[in-house]
């Protein structure tokens, strides 16, 4: 099980408490996108992903990034219990979505930067640690039902 | 890899951080040790405390190298050569593509921590296929 200190905790909470989830999940879905186009496979139903300007737009993209960072959130209020929390979502995203474990590490260093990008000096080298450890944790609970 | 449009925008990331190239270099490398301490494995010869001297004067040899490149993105590999030597033969920092992924990733965030809302999605393409280019270079000669 993985440790979190109290000021991990804290630094984590406090980037939270000040992030607009659907702002943010549009942004950093979009950028994964844009960024890594070979992402563009998982969602061929999405319509126009044809240019960073069409993907930046694409309602559904927003509405699905909106859904992947809520869901981010649920692991935070679950930081102890998180392979279990993530359980069913990591089957389906074996079993159904068939989407490369490769993929989650992709989109938390993009949300990493997402954020660096709103809260600039805020997003200090603790923050970033501490982050770049839950994006970490929060993919590899999401691979761990894999098989 | 890198289109007309990607070298564009490349040149305008590195236009807008000409300034402080010299702080980037040293809080990308800072914030590598910090977040991935695995790093520090390569430096057990360095000073790596919050604003050492080792550090900074390590970020822009680090940033310089980077600019280098810039200026020199129709031929990287050349460019780049006698780091590749030195990745490869002396330094050997291993896996390349990871370590040096790692590197990368610190590099942007510092730039998305400058830059804000101006470091546009366009511009994180850009350069990380550009470091990515890099890396692919840094590593040739590893085998």
């Amino acid at each position: 099980m993985v440790h979190w200190s109290a000021e991990e905790k804290q630094l984590i909470a406090s980037v939270w408490g000040k992030v607009n989830v659907e702002e943010c999940g549009a942004e950093a879905l979009a950028r994964l996108l844009i960024v890594y186009p070979w992402t563009q496979r998982f969602f061929d139903n999405f319509g126009n992903l044809s240019s960073p300007t069409a993907i930046v737009g694409n309602p559904k993209v927003r509405a699905h990034g909106k859904k992947v960072l809520t869901s981010f959130g649920e692991a935070i209020k679950n930081l102890d219990n998180l392979k279990v929390t993530y359980s069913k979502l990591s089957e389906l995203h074996c079993d159904k979505l068939h989407v490369d474990p490769e993929n989650f590490r992709l989109l938390g260093d993009i949300l990493i930067i997402v954020l660096a990008a709103h809260f600039t000096k805020d997003f200090t080298p603790a923050c970033q640690a501490t982050w770049q450890k839950l994006v970490g944790v929060v993919a590899h609970a999401l691979a761990h039902k894999y098989h | 890899m890198l289109t007309a449009e990607d070298k564009k925008l490349v040149h305008q990331v590195w236009d807008k951080v000409s300034g402080c190239q010299e702080e980037v270099g040293a809080e990308a490398l800072e914030r590598m040790f910090i977040t991935f301490p695995q790093t520090k494995t390569y430096f057990p010869h360095f000073d790596l405390h919050h604003g050492s001297d080792q550090i900074r004067g390590h970020g822009k040899k680090v940033v310089a190298a980077l600019g280098n490149a810039v200026k020199n993105l129709d031929n990287l590999s050349q460019a780049l050569s006698e780091l590749s030597n030195l990745h490869a033969y002396n330094l050997r920092v291993d896996p390349p593509r990871f370590a040096l992924q790692l590197l990368s990733q610190c590099f942007q965030v510092v730039l998305a921590v400058h830059l804000g809302k101006d470091y546009t999605p366009e511009m994180h393409a850009a350069v990380d296929k550009f470091m990515s280019a890099v890396a692919a270079v840094l590593a040739e000669k590893y085998r």
